[in-house]
């Protein structure tokens, strides 16, 4: 028994990414069993462009966690409120204001990771507490700005969000794209690879001369503007911006991160993880919805997944100790 | 200023912000300056200060509790569906949900496992549980705990009371017994602890079961005080017992942590309402101005902390 632990944990550590495919394969395969296979197709389009926006949030969350123990970002929700509600509103329905609108909410996702780190460099506020703290101040915004906002997203951006392409969700193709191109930047960059120094060893990575500061301030507005895209595009996807649709992103850009096969301790991270995490994550929901599973025991058993998940996968022992 | 104590301005400034707070509610207010009008604010402050305890728990150990509000609300279901129907389930509910918490504190310590992500995977099963007990809001509290909350202290309001007593039970038994040294050291310096011969298994157990029992009490408050429950009754304390922990005083890591702190800081949290309704500030920025005071008060604290540095 410990052995085949041990083996799996070896697995583990050297493809990280592998389980979250692996585990969306088998719910998939679970989900086509119960359905008589039929309507893959249509679940796997599903998945893929609601799995987007869980990626998206997911990828800025896990830049933020790479960067060492205690960094986080609670801000998220709260910012694709706001950033979905001043897109929606300076675009006013119209193609020709989608550019100024997307800047528009980019800048505003760009200020919020501005107000976070300044929080956390300046007052010295663990990342916790001060992106908590600013995540309770935008909410505000939000909910005074986007008050009686009824606006419908301009017809070229909702096709983007919503529009298939063969069956393929355009979303899905370009936050691939996106994917692969935040791969690089972790792995390949200079800036990655000091990010992921100072996740491993802070005092380390400063001292061999990395500027911390500047690297984790580029992190959190990094982070920041990932959510508010993920913002606009799901106020695109879903027909208007709405006070709520950030909500679950909170817990489900933490959960991508961790089935992801990211070490919560910060340092190692890989982003294609992120996408296996987040289709495992909407097929599950999928599969117990086929399986006739209430919303109390689907609650119950995503939350014992993720433990399970945690306590398979362990911690890097021995990395920071 | 220099000849100020750095450690005596820490403890003070949890203090200080509830004085500031109630001075400028009974200003804008006089009506609230009554026994009626303060255990009206305090009533619901009561639970968040329990929850608050609990966290405190957690943050001792270097360990952090997202759960907590799923916790409290399937509590708040248990005792408003089963205690009141069949007391015996009921009570065997409560006590194994103390017994997993505790078994959470052991798995996280064996395995070594982030407790941010066992715990926000954890909320999830509170959560899950409290709607298949209550679908929709709705049951009842029993009465005896009703009549336990809703009892009429002569002079001096129940909640006030009790939080004292919370906050200075606590304090004794984490602060100023030997136990509660060797439990804060285990989040200060664990290796010494674990050199110095003590389980530090046991230890974390402990604090998590402490935590269980306290989330379980702010659970019984809460719908003693609101006689009916719903599942998503007391998620917002997640957030609230750890901002009321760190506006008590509390640090993230180390093992500091000051229980009668996190008490005024849970109190504090809870007024801020009072006082933003007082001053007819429209409920969409109560919310924001949570948050701008937590900031306002952080602030505080890391100049009181670059004092100590400058002092030591």
């Amino acid at each position: 028994m410990t052995s085949r632990l041990a083996k799996f944990q070896s697995i583990w550590q050297s493809a990280p990414y592998a389980f979250a495919f692996i585990g969306a394969m088998v719910i998939f395969a679970i989900t086509l069993i119960a359905n008589q296979g039929s309507g893959a197709g249509q679940i796997v389009s599903a998945a893929l462009a609601f799995g987007s926006f869980y990626a998206l949030v997911g990828i800025g969350q896990m830049f933020v966690i790479t960067s060492g123990p205690g960094n986080i970002d609670l801000s998220v929700p709260a910012n694709i409120a706001l950033s979905g509600a001043v897109a929606m509103s300076i675009m006013g329905g119209s193609d020709a204001m989608i550019p100024l609108g997307l800047l528009a909410a980019l800048g505003c996702g760009a200020a919020i990771g501005c107000v976070n780190y300044a929080l956390i460099s300046v007052l010295r506020i663990p990342p916790i507490i001060a992106t908590l703290s600013s995540s309770f101040v935008v909410q505000s915004l939000a909910i005074v700005y986007g008050r009686g906002l009824r606006i419908t997203p301009p017809p070229f951006l909702a096709e983007i969000a919503t529009g298939r392409v063969a069956g393929i969700p355009i979303l899905s193709v370009l936050v691939i794209a996106l994917a692969g191109v935040m791969a690089l930047v972790l792995h390949r960059s200079i800036y990655g690879r000091f990010l992921k120094a100072i996740g491993q060893n802070m005092n380390a990575a400063s001292l061999a001369g990395i500027r911390v500061g500047l690297v984790r301030f580029g992190t959190y507005v990094l982070c920041a503007i990932f959510a508010a895209l993920c913002g606009v595009l799901l106020a695109a996807f879903s027909g208007g911006a709405s006070l709520n649709m950030g909500e679950e992103y909170l817990l489900a850009s933490i959960a991508v991160v961790v089935i992801g096969g990211t070490s919560v301790a910060g340092g190692f991270s890989n982003v294609s993880g992120i996408w296996g995490a987040a289709l495992f994550l909407y097929l599950l929901v999928t599969m117990m919805n086929t399986l006739g599973v209430g919303t109390g025991l689907r609650q119950i058993l995503t939350g014992l997944i993720i433990v399970a998940v945690i306590t398979l996968a362990g911690s890097r022992r021995g990395v920071r100790e | 200023m220099a000849r100020l104590d750095p450690k005596l301005l820490r403890a003070a400034v949890p203090a200080l912000s509830l004085a500031l707070l109630l001075v400028a509610i009974f200003i804008i207010q006089p009506r609230t300056m009554s026994y009626f009008g303060l255990n009206l604010m305090l009533n619901l402050a009561l639970p968040i200060a329990f929850a608050t305890m609990a966290q405190l728990f957690i943050l001792t150990v270097n360990d952090l509790d997202l759960s907590i509000g799923g916790f409290v609300s399937m509590v708040a279901c248990i005792a408003a569906t089963w205690l009141n129907e069949t007391p015996l389930l009921g009570i065997a509910a409560l006590i194994a949900s103390i017994a997993a918490y505790a078994a959470l504190g052991a798995l996280i310590h064996l395995r070594n496992l982030p407790s941010i992500v066992v715990t926000l995977g954890m909320s999830f099963v509170w959560l899950g549980c409290a709607v298949l007990l209550l679908p929709s809001p709705g049951g009842a509290a029993p009465d005896w705990l009703t009549a336990i909350v809703k009892f009429k202290m002569p002079f001096v309001p129940l909640a006030i009371v009790a939080s004292a007593v919370l906050g200075l039970v606590v304090h004794f038994g984490l602060m100023r017994s030997a136990g509660g040294v060797v439990l804060r050291a285990s989040g200060g310096n664990p290796q010494a602890v674990a050199k110095a011969g003590w389980s530090l298994l046991k230890l974390k157990v402990t604090m998590y079961a402490l935590a269980g029992t306290f989330g379980v009490l702010s659970g019984l408050i809460l719908v003693g005080t609101t006689t009916s429950a719903d599942a998503n009754i007391a998620l917002r304390y997640t957030l609230l017992s750890i901002a009321g922990v760190i506006l008590g005083g509390g640090e993230f890591t180390g093992g500091r942590v000051s229980p009668i702190g996190a008490v005024l800081g849970a109190l504090t949290l809870a007024l801020v309402g009072s006082l933003l309704s007082f001053l007819r500030i429209s409920p969409e920025w109560q919310i924001g101005a949570q948050g701008l005071m937590l900031i306002v008060v952080l602030a505080l604290r890391s100049l009181v902390n670059r004092f100590e540095e400058r002092a030591q």
